[in-house]
Parts: structure tokens; C-alpha cells; sequence
């Protein structure tokens, strides 16, 4: 197992007189196989804000102990474990897949450990399940269907066939569309997860002739399904409306075959507010890459723990005081206006994003529209939070 | 269901058929001829395709990703042969799996490590990405010239084996390789060659796939797995058995996913139907390989003795 201990608290060395112990930080998220380049976005992000501020959040300084989820949910409770007793860590932010978090939310939230979750959001910790101690700075699953689902049904579609893989996920992504799409699903289709030519699928459902087709494809797959349906010669003649299939982490490697597809989530590049150029900017100089919505969330979750980490001047000990700062969100978000829900998830608007080249020529997503304003998730009311 | 749609889907089975062919020739040749089990197969997959991407991103050209990929992954292939596989020759099969099981694992972390965890671009080449009319329906010409080029690469194997020298000591070597050393073949040289042709034809099979399925890390176990289920439905060490096992599970496989849930669903309810169908449907190829061992355990095609 790879373990990294970055201890950007050194830097502090020189002035002993100031010297406090370190907030320690626990960092999770899957940073190896084919999905790390989901954690490597998160981790970068969440780093430029923390070496930005000189190894400090909210003027305290900090420390982060990163470390490799791999996709496993028993590696992952394993980490959590030595992040509580070993390592002392009062916050764990990261979690990458909802697998992985459904497996350590309990074991954190109930040590009384903040989880400042900047990926995954599955239903169950959104409703019943929901803790005082998570606060989700990305959003709740189903919000990113949900969005799409509302476009399908702005635009009037009355025929759509959702595709996806054969899993929970898949199926989640399928009802969150079908919650805010009103015209008629004519067939689902859900394909085994490790299937990567869709040949076969596509054919029918050029056959079936449906106004849109509703995919999620995530990571590879999505490469896969893109290239495929653009080859196939369906790009462009049946809309092709999508959750996490043409993101950051895809697009390089789609290009020009996804331009034109439609998909949803909470911020895109081309926003124009302060915060959002100024994130863009930086990320790209210090990496030089388009950052993808994941970094856009992490770099969230290190302002969030700025903020809050400010109010109570680094005394993590006070929960309380910490929960409440939290609470309150005072930070810039790159997406604009941000609030916390009683389920700590965000109340926020949906934006609609078709891809299509920027100013430099290179495919990323473009809005094209907020189809649900100051949305809240299904379970909310399910959460026995006020 | 119209008869053109069903041709189509038959002809989306034989695509992959074509591409699974490419892979398991290569495989049942070091299988058969050198009875050595080589994970290693879907790892030169793997390299080709990356080969064939980097040289595509670097020229822009699809033909000259060919013509570097291919050798790249031939020289890569004989010098994994010498370097780490050629001492394991003697040992027995768990020790073979053990040693390319870990070459798997060494070749995912090395592209990883060089061209990071994302998917890498690559496209088809500008004359073949349009789609071709066909029972009315469209179909994507690149399929077309997968299916050509695995044609092609079976006739070329089938005269390669049966009318020259070489394919003449293949064949040899395949039935009896104690008496084909013993008649002074030099029977190292022989395992180099088939093991470079075997690399060889992966190499081919990553950069034909390379720009429909995502070029990353570990993209080769899953197609190593549906490669094995052919040549051991096929007849281990028979390029006839390779050819027509993977026909018959390219065709099982596809046209299984698309009718199944149809089917399905004259009897159950559309929700179950809808989720039993694609998971009955992927079990298939396992069941007809299962059956197959059962009642022909040497394969539909396995090698002519005598």
C-alpha cells in the first residue's frame, strides 16, 4: 500500500514561537487503477488550496495523511481505523466511490469524526442514515439524473431509452432521471458492468427510433459508449443525454466524439464568478489540465475546512463549535450560492452542460442552461436532522 | 424484431468474433505449441493498444500507429519471452500462472506510472468513420474493417501454417516437440517466433480496438477471460478451433444479450426481465464452455494428430 504523510506543517518550522500542533487531516479516496484519476483531481484540488495558504486552513496549521481507498471497501474501513486511533485525525475528507463510503460513514461519523465528503453521495446517508458529523460538499446522487430528467422533459422529449450499467448505481442514476422526466421511458437497457462493445444495444435502440437516448456510463465505459455511438453514427440524430459519462476525467480521451452531448451536475469550467476563474486558473497553471467537476468539489471541501477552521480558530476539540462553523458554509463556492440542507447536502442549482469547444479549442462542457433551481434531494425529509 | 436488425446484431457478433480471434490465435499458438499458459496475453494487448495510441497522438495518422504498434509489441513480446518467460518453459502450469499473473500486474502499474490512470485518445482513421447503409439500417464502417482484417489475418495464418516451412515445424512442434528437437530443429528459436507472432496479433487486436474501447490500464484481463473461454471452447492449440470458437462465442455472446431480455420478456414481468435478462445473458459463453468440456473436452476443433 502506497502511504504518503505530507507534512506541509514543516514550513512553519522557522517561527517555533507560533508553533500549535497541527490539524490532522485524514485525506481517503481511490488514488490507484483505472478510476485514480478520480481521487488524483480530488487530492490535487484540496492540496493547492492547503499549499496556497501555506500548509495552514483557516490560519491553523494542517496536516494531511493521504491514502489509497482502492475501490475496496474493506481496505477503505481498515484506513479509517488507523486514521481514528493511530493517526488522531479529527476530520476525514476524500471518498471517492459510493461503495466505499456506505462503508466507512458509520464507522467516522460515529467516533464523532467530521466527514467532509467531496464525492460520493449515495441515498441512504442523505435519509435515515444521515449523521450531525457529514457534510457533503458535492451533491446527492440522484441530483445528477435528476437535472437531466428535467431538461429531457423541458425539451419535450416523449420517447427515451435509458441505458446503464447492470448495478446499483446504474439503476439509481435511471430512477433519479425517471423522477423528473415525464415522457415515456420505452426501454431500459442494462448492460453487465464489465461489458465494454455496446454494438449490440446500440443497434436496437437505433431500430427503436426513441427521441433521446438517457445514459450513465462512468469513467472507461463511458469512453467506450461515446466512441461507439458517435461511430455508430447516432451523434447528432438521437440527442444523447448523460450523468458522469462525458466529465473532465473522460472528455481528454473523447474528444470530438462527445461534442454535442448533453449531461448535468452542479458546476462546469466555463463559470464566470470570482471564485470559479480564480480555481480554474490556478489548477490549470499548476497542473495544466481542465479541472474536472471532482477537483471542483474538493477544492470546495478545503475552503469549506478554511472557513470553518477560521471560526473556531483551529480548536477541533469544540465539536460543537466546529459542527456549527461548518454549518454555516461561509466560503466562496466556485458554483456561486452554496447552503447546507438538514441533511448536510447542498441545497444548489443544477446546470445543464452540453460539450463543445472553448475559447483554446479544446472539448470541455459548456451551460446551456439551470433546469432546477435551489434544489434540494428526494431523502432530505427522510433525515431526522432539523 | 426485423430481419434487418437481426443481421445486423449477427454481424456485431461476428466483429467481435474477428476480434477475439486475433487474441486467441496468438494464445493457443504458445498454449499449444509450447504448453505454456501465458497470462501475459492480454497485457500485449494492452501494450499495443497504448503503442498504437501514443504513435496515433504523435503523427495523427492511424496507419502509422499501425506500423509502429504492431512491431513495438512483436519487440516487446521477445524480449518478455528471454528476458523472464523462456526459464519457466519446464515448470509446471500453476508456476506459469503465477509468473504471467504478475507480469499482469508489473505491465498495469507500468502504463499507469507513464500514461497516467485516465482512458488515452485515440480515433478511427477519417476514411472509416462514417457508416455504411445496410438493410436499411446504418452500420459503422470500422466494424467492417475490424471484420476484414481479422479475415484476412486468418487466411494469411491458414497458409502461413499449412503451406510453408515454418507453419510445417508449427504443426510439427504442436503434435510432438521432443521429436522435432531431436531432429535438430532448433526448438528455441521456434518458441521466439511463435511467441513474436503471438505478440504480434495482439498488438494487431489492441490497435484494431483501440478506438472503440478505452485504451487504459487493465483493459486487457477482461477480453483475456472471453479469450480463454475460446480457445478452450475452440480446441487448445488449433487455429481452426481458434477461428471458429470465436466466432461462435462472439455470436452467442452478442446475439444472447439482445434476445434474451427480449425473450424474457413474453414471460415475466418487464423490471425482471429487464434485470434477469443482460446477467443470464453474460453467462452464456461460461455455460456453452461448460458443456462443451463436459461432452468434447478437447474442443469443438482440436489439433489433427497423425
Amino acid at each position: 500500500m502506497t502511504r504518503l504523510v505530507t507534512l506541509v506543517a514543516a514550513a512553519l518550522a522557522a517561527a517555533p514561537l507560533y508553533a500549535q500542533t497541527p490539524v490532522k487531516i485524514g485525506f481517503m479516496a481511490e488514488m490507484s487503477g483505472p478510476q485514480g484519476a478520480l481521487g488524483q483531481d480530488q487530492y490535487d484540488a484540496f492540496m493547492m488550496v492547503v499549499e496556497r495558504n501555506g500548509g495552514k486552513l483557516g490560519g491553523v496549521p494542517v496536516e494531511i495523511i493521504k491514502e489509497d481507498s482502492q475501490l475496496k471497501p474493506d481496505v477503505a474501513t481498515q484506513i479509517v481505523q488507523k486514521f481514528i486511533e493511530r493517526d488522531k485525525v479529527s476530520i476525514i475528507t476524500g471518498i471517492s466511490f459510493s461503495n466505499v463510503m456506505m462503508a466507512v460513514h458509520k464507522p467516522i461519523t460515529e467516533k464523532e469524526v467530521f466527514l467532509i465528503g467531496s464525492n460520493a453521495g449515495p441515498a441512504p446517508i442523505a435519509g435515515a442514515q444521515c449523521s450531525p458529523y457529514q457534510f457533503i460538499v458535492s451533491w446527492q446522487n440522484d441530483t445528477q439524473a435528476e437535472v437531466v430528467g428535467q431538461y429531457a422533459t423541458d425539451k419535450g422529449y416523449k420517447r427515451v431509452v435509458g441505458m446503464a450499467p447492470n448495478y446499483q448505481a446504474g439503476k439509481d442514476f435511471i430512477a433519479g432521471f425517471k423522477r423528473y422526466y415525464k415522457g415515456e421511458i420505452i426501454d431500459e437497457i442494462y448492460t453487465p458492468l464489465n461489458q465494454p462493445d455496446f454494438s449490440a444495444e446500440l443497434a436496437e435502440v437505433a431500430a427503436k427510433k426513441p427521441d433521446a437516448v438517457y445514459v450513465f456510463y462512468p469513467g472507461g465505459l463511458g469512453v467506450n459508449f461515446i466512441r461507439q455511438y458517435q461511430q455508430a453514427g447516432l451523434l447528432g440524430k438521437i440527442p444523447l443525454l448523460a450523468t458522469s459519462t462525458t466529465d473532465g476525467l473522460t472528455l481528454p480521451a473523447q474528444k470530438e466524439a462527445a461534442l454535442g452531448v448533453i449531461s448535468g451536475t452542479f458546476w462546469g469550467p466555463d463559470f464566470a464568478n470570482p471564485a470559479s476563474k480564480r480555481f480554474l486558473e490556478e489548477f490549470e497553471k499548476k497542473y495544466n489540465r481542465i479541472p474536472s467537476q471532482y477537483a471542483a468539489q474538493s477544492y470546495d471541501a478545503a475552503q469549506l475546512l478554511d472557513s470553518a477552521l477560521a471560526k473556531v480558530k483551529g480548536n477541533v476539540a469544540d465539536k460543537k463549535a466546529l459542527m456549527a462553523a461548518l454549518k454555516q458554509a461561509d466560503f466562496k463556492s466556485v458554483r456561486g450560492a452554496f447552503k447546507f440542507n438538514n441533511n448536510h447536502f447542498p441545497i444548489q442549482d443544477m446546470y445543464v452542460f452540453e460539450v463543445a469547444k472553448d475559447a483554446k479549442g479544446r472539448v470541455s462542457l459548456k451551460t446551456i442552461g439551470t433546469a432546477l433551481k435551489n434544489h434540494e434531494d428526494a431523502y432530505h425529509t427522510q433525515c431526522p436532522l432539523k | 424484431m426485423t430481419l434487418g436488425l437481426f443481421f445486423t446484431q449477427l454481424l456485431n457478433g461476428v466483429q467481435l468474433g474477428v476480434l477475439l480471434f486475433l487474441l486467441s490465435a496468438g494464445l493457443t499458438l504458445v498454449f499449444g505449441i509450447m504448453n505454456f499458459v501465458n497470462l501475459t496475453h492480454g497485457s500485449l494487448y494492452m501494450m499495443g493498444a497504448y503503442f498504437a495510441a501514443a504513435a496515433y497522438n504523435w503523427s495523427g495518422s492511424f496507419l502509422i500507429a499501425g506500423l509502429i504498434g504492431v512491431p513495438a509489441t512483436v519487440l516487446l513480446g521477445l524480449v518478455v519471452e528471454r528476458v523472464a518467460l523462456s526459464t519457466l518453459y519446464t515448470r509446471d502450469h500453476l508456476d506459469q500462472v503465477l509468473a504471467t499473473f504478475g507480469l499482469i500486474l508489473f505491465f498495469d502499474e507500468v502504463v499507469r506510472i507513464i500514461w497516467g490512470p485516465s482512458a488515452v485518445y485515440m480515433n478511427v482513421p477519417d476514411a472509416l468513420s462514417g457508416t455504411v447503409a445496410l438493410f436499411g439500417l446504418a452500420y459503422p464502417s470500422y466494424r467492417f474493417a475490424i471484420i476484414g482484417v481479422g479475415l484476412a489475418v486468418g487466411v494469411g495464418l491458414y497458409l502461413l501454417i499449412h503451406r510453408t516451412r515454418v507453419g510445417m515445424l508449427i504443426r510439427a512442434g504442436a503434435s510432438n516437440p521432443a521429436m522435432v528437437s531431436a531432429l535438430g530443429v532448433n526448438v528455441k528459436l521456434l518458441n521466439a517466433l511463435v511467441f513474436g507472432l503471438g505478440a504480434g496479433l495482439a498488438g494487431l487486436a489492441g490497435l484494431m480496438a483501440g478506438p472503440i474501447f478505452s485504451v487504459q490500464p487493465g483493459m486487457g484481463e477482461p477480453i483475456l477471460i472471453l479469450t480463454l473461454v475460446v480457445i478452450v471452447t475452440g480446441g487448445i492449440g488449433s487455429i481452426r478451433g481458434a477461428f471458429y470458437g470465436a466466432l461462435i462465442v462472439g455470436i452467442v455472446d452478442t446475439v444472447g444479450r439482445v434476445f434474451l431480455p427480449t425473450l424474457l420478456r413474453a414471460f415475466f414481468e418487464r423490471s425482471i426481465a429487464q434485470a434477469a435478462g443482460p446477467a443470464i445473458a453474460s453467462m452464456l459463453i461460461y455455460l456453452l464452455m461448460a458443456a462443451v468440456l463436459a461432452l468434447r473436452p478437447q474442443g469443438l476443433f482440436p489439433v489433427k494428430h497423425g
